[in-house]
């Protein structure tokens, strides 16, 4: 597979398909794993991190369960390229800094990424679309088994796995699910609903992973804790809180559209206005426009509307997206032009 | 609207930052956005959370700490209070005492209880069997069932050659 094969697919956590899809995008889990005795990377020497990334390429290729899959070398790969594969969530912010012996093994199908030499040795993901975490963590656990086969995983039957940030110790295993909930945000309850997050020991974040703000009212939801709990409770708990959420934000939804309709029509019909007409238009005013074109195709208030079409746009019309599609590299300002044409394409009468 | 940093870029990224009580608003662009965000991660890093954290928990003997260091790789525990990322998974060992109470402190548990690599599960499984097998021998012994304790005795042998061999 060559990354630009990547552009003509439909990256699983966008699929639209899954239970609960209207209102959750995607399912997550991912698992932390280190190599006992060799330093973590961030302190590991050139030779250190050389060795470490040959003897975990060695080994993938050893695991027939991994022969889907492509290994990219990040020191190999232009800044759009390596953004590319951050925008399509393969990949972190921090693993495209400081490259050398650091790379990614993705499958055909874009629901397994395995980082080599980010924080951790290893930080594998598994990503399903809709509401799927016991799915995620079923393959997550085939492939961490293997992997466990192969290489020497740094344990203790104390702490669980060592890794490099004491925050991930144990299990390793972060579960997050990416939601859409506009309603609750436009219902002003949004605050409530995070706080009590918090309280739970879970953490809320943006769309686009660690330290990002939440935009186009899309909230990522993850465990903190790591030590202590199986992976089974952790995602348990994780799954009851998401469920929780999901009917807080039906509800709200049912509640607009009884009390409110003419107002949350008026705002989606706008919305969609604007976003098949605009000209020019910057990444985060079409990523709260098309939220509001999702929750109408939802609704049932925009008829016809294919989700996955609107969902593979949130990809498409951010920066590495956009210049991979035009094949060249674009100003801010052209960007703008280039995302208003390649929306009125797609979403035009 | 322009970007409040550089007034020459449109402003796309919208801040609401407070310092001290005080509410502010920016508006930014791209590039001074992400810069700002740089700044912040320095401002409220990991590791300041971290060593806030070992600080506040009860460490013993804080003057002897920094001199603790890691035989494998090296890292003493100052460096590692300063980035909050240990150096290997022998640093685990080597800061035993400081990491404990920081681990239940973050976690609320300081003891695993999920899944181990495959080869350990094994191990752990015919470990807790023959724990098991002990206690059951122990009370049979106790209640002087003796016909159970032998019983329980040859299972043991029996897993113990097996063992060896």
């Amino acid at each position: 597979m060559q990354i630009n094969d990547f552009l003509n697919h439909t990256t699983e956590w966008l699929k639209g398909t899954g239970p609960h899809s209207d209102i959750v995008i995607s399912s997550r889990v991912r698992l932390a794993r280190n190599i006992e005795k060799s330093s973590f990377p961030q302190w590991a020497n050139k030779k250190q991190s050389k060795d470490i990334l040959d003897i975990i390429e060695v080994a993938a290729k050893r695991i027939d369960y991994l022969k889907e899959t492509t290994i990219f070398h990040l020191a190999d790969m232009d800044a759009v390229d390596k953004q590319f594969l951050i925008e399509r969530h393969l990949m972190s912010h921090e693993h495209a800094q400081k490259t050398d012996s650091k790379a990614v093994i993705v499958d055909d199908e874009e629901i397994i990424s395995i980082m080599v030499n980010e924080e951790d040795h290893i930080r594998a993901q598994v990503m399903q679309s809709g509401f799927n975490l016991f799915e995620g963590w079923n393959i997550m656990n085939k492939i961490d088994d293997f992997l466990s086969q192969e290489l020497p995983f740094a344990y203790s039957s104390t702490w669980g796995y060592l890794t490099a940030c004491p925050t991930n110790t144990g299990t390793g295993m972060r579960g997050s699910v990416m939601l859409h909930l506009p309603a609750l945000v436009m219902s002003r309850q949004i605050n409530q609903v995070l706080a009590a997050i918090s309280k739970l020991q879970f953490t809320a974040r943006g769309l686009y992973g660690e330290g990002t703000q939440a935009s186009g009212n899309f909230f990522q939801v993850s465990n903190q804790v790591s030590l202590g709990h199986s992976e089974n409770e952790i995602l348990e708990n994780l799954n009851g809180l998401i469920r929780q959420i999901i009917e807080q934000e039906t509800q709200a939804r049912e509640i607009m559209l009884n009390q409110n309709r003419a107002m949350l029509e008026d705002k989606i019909h706008r919305s969609y206005g604007i976003i098949q007409n605009a000209h020019i238009i910057s990444s985060q005013e079409t990523i709260e426009l098309l939220s509001m074109v999702r929750l109408g195709s939802d609704l049932g208030i925009i008829k016809d509307m294919d989700r996955a079409r609107v969902n593979e746009l949130f990809i498409m019309i951010l920066p590495a997206h956009l210049q991979k599609l035009e094949k060249r590299k674009l100003s801010s300002q052209e960007r703008d032009i280039k995302r208003a044409e390649l929306i009125r394409s797609r979403l035009g009468k | 609207m322009l970007c409040n940093i550089c007034n020459k870029n449109q402003a796309t990224v919208h801040l609401t930052e407070i310092i001290d009580d005080q509410m502010n608003e920016l508006h930014l662009c791209e590039e001074c956005a992400r810069n700002k965000s740089v700044q912040m991660e320095q401002q409220f890093g990991l590791a300041d959370l971290l060593a806030g954290l070992t600080e506040f928990g009860k460490v013993p003997e804080e003057k002897d700490s920094p001199e603790i260091k890691c035989p494998n790789c090296g890292l003493n525990f100052k460096e590692f209070k300063k980035v909050g990322r240990l150096g290997c998974s022998d640093c685990y060992n080597a800061f035993k005492k400081y990491l404990a109470p920081l681990l239940k402190r973050i976690h609320g548990s300081g003891v695993h209880a999920g899944k181990a690599p495959v080869g350990v599960a094994k191990d752990v499984k015919k470990n807790s069997e023959m724990q098991e097998l002990r206690q059951s021998l122990q009370k049979a012994i106790e209640n002087e069932q003796f016909e159970d304790a032998a019983r329980i005795r040859d299972v043991i042998k029996d897993l113990e050659k097996k063992e060896k061999a």
